[in-house]
């Protein structure tokens, strides 16, 4: 093991240009691929904003019991998925009505809002499937008049979020297996460049695992530093992002660890994989 | 004496370019010193190829030290190279290394003790007469004194055969004889060697077994020098 250590040191006072480059290569790489997971995440948390906000509006008949609201009240809240749910009385609607729509106050004086309740959907069950069944189930009560939550909106809405997912998963899975080629053959030009050097230690009986040992040192060294610095590199643009545009999230901490993680994963695989291939190779005619 | 390399009947295929050895046998006994003669292609290298374990012949068996190409498990090999001492004719040195630190590599990779790797060096550099150029690299060396280097990093290991693929290749006349002179002299330490070759005067002067291959064949097992001037020196059986 501490041979293993040396051997990877000397490699890299030997060529530090060439590990700087495979390094560089493996932090854009990664860096790429941490973007584009950035803006899918953004566009994520964007979407379930604009989810938060969707909701079903039953208005009640004019003359509404108390007994009758507080019924279905208490059957709304029981229904698994609902989130919350309020009722507005038709004085609140009228001063809510006056309070947005100021330039119209005095056309709606004295005039009569119904009253009505006010649903919002559990995470998870706002696709439209769920929101057209609650709707119908609002609409068999004799208490309500009519249900709304803005139909093709939500339809809508709920095409882009498929598109957006399928899009991004297809589009980070063509990053990620860019990244990984790209490295492999970074890393396999650093192999390359020690062929002899397998060769020898092939020639003189080391084992398969000595002389892997320290190329998969090697690799998932250049593999972290790789992850590490194409973290800084997004985080950087991720500020700028948030500073000049708009309020952007980042990865949690679990990502970033994940991220570097990977990076050491590909690295180690990457050498693993070069090196087997010349292990094989041992005696070279001259 | 029991032969501790026996071939039997070896052929070795090559899916591209045919076959390179065909119905080979012969036996080399413990301490023997043996040439390999042949042109270029003959099939000498492919022959200590499959020595080593680099390759396993398509028919036939080789048995080197109780291995045998038949049986041998890929994880044994290792085990075997450090039973055989291997020199090239263009040395294999790592250039970033001095000579003492090339044959200290062999000894550190097979996992020797790091307080006896210093004096076994030192002991083999002084065998090979290269005492003195321990710490230089190789491209401060002679072919010659490289190819001391490479023949003391294929001792480290105290092999009971060297093989060596035409260790002299590369090398004037003097050091060419100086060679042969070091390997005669780990030869009568007990060391067996099979010397690859194709320079003729070299085995005339020392009237040697020799075995003579020719196109994959091995057409004579044998010391008659007059022979192998025939075929080698006549030209037209390339």
């Amino acid at each position: 093991m501490k041979l293993a250590w040396r051997e990877v040191l000397l490699a890299f006072r030997r060529s530090p240009a060439l590990a700087l480059l495979s390094v560089t290569t493996i932090a854009f790489s990664l860096f790429a691929f941490g973007l584009f997971g950035l803006v899918a995440i953004n566009i994520q948390t964007a979407l379930r904003a604009i989810e938060d906000r969707v909701e079903i509006r039953a208005f009640l008949v004019d003359n509404a019991k108390e007994a009758q609201v507080n019924e279905l009240l208490a059957a709304v809240q029981r229904l698994p998925q609902v989130a919350d749910v309020g009722y507005v009385s038709p004085d609140s609607a009228l001063q809510r009505a006056r309070a947005e729509l100021d330039e119209f106050r005095d056309v709606m004086e004295g005039a009569l809002l119904p009253g009505s309740v006010e649903l919002r959907l559990k995470p998870g069950a706002r696709d439209p499937e769920t929101m057209r069944q609650i709707t119908g189930r609002l609409e068999t009560y004799p208490v309500v008049e009519e249900v709304r939550y803005g139909r093709e909106w939500v339809e809508k809405l709920y095409r882009v979020r498929t598109v957006a997912g399928v899009a991004g998963l297809g589009l980070g899975l063509v990053f990620a297996v860019v990244a990984v080629i790209i490295i492999g053959a970074t890393i396999r030009m650093a192999i390359l460049a020690r062929t002899k050097e397998i060769e020898v230690m092939r020639l003189v009986g080391a084992t398969n695992a000595y002389v892997r040992l320290p190329y998969l040192i090697d690799g998932t060294l250049k593999g972290i530093a790789g992850g590490g610095i194409a973290l800084t590199m997004a985080w950087i643009a991720n500020r700028a992002v948030a500073r000049s545009f708009m309020q952007t999230d980042f990865f949690t901490t679990e990502q970033m660890v994940l991220g570097v993680l990977a990076g050491a994963v590909i690295g180690l695989l990457g050498s693993w994989l070069s090196v087997g291939r010349h292990l094989r190779r041992v005696w070279q005619d001259s | 004496m029991a032969g501790v390399l026996r071939l039997t009947g070896v052929t070795k295929e090559y899916p591209r370019s045919g076959a390179a050895l065909r119905d080979v046998s012969f036996e080399l006994n413990k301490g023997e010193f043996i040439f390999l003669a042949g042109h270029s292609g003959a099939g000498k290298s492919t022959l200590l190829k499959l020595i080593s374990m680099t390759e396993r012949p398509t028919h036939g068996e080789v048995r080197v030290s109780g291995y045998s190409s038949k049986s041998v498990k890929s994880r044994e090999i290792p085990k075997l190279r450090r039973r055989l001492g291997i020199v090239f004719q263009d040395f294999r040195l790592l250039p970033d290394r001095t000579a003492e630190a090339n044959v200290a590599f062999a000894l550190e990779v097979t996992g020797a003790r790091a307080s006896s790797i210093g004096p076994k060096v030192s002991r083999l550099l002084t065998q090979v007469g290269l005492a003195s150029k321990a710490t230089a690299f190789p491209h401060e060396l002679s072919g010659g004194e490289q190819q001391r280097v490479a023949i003391a990093r294929a001792l480290v290991n105290d092999p009971f055969v060297l093989l060596a693929d035409e260790p002299t290749g590369n090398l004037d006349e003097k050091a060419t004889h100086a060679i042969y002179l070091l390997l005669r002299e780990i030869n009568a330490s007990g060391t067996a060697v099979v010397m690859a070759t194709h320079d003729v005067s070299l085995i005339e002067r020392t009237g040697m077994r020799f075995l003579e291959l020719d196109r994959g064949n091995l057409v004579y097992d044998g010391s008659d020098v007059a022979r192998l001037k025939a075929d080698l020196r006549g030209g037209g059986r390339r």
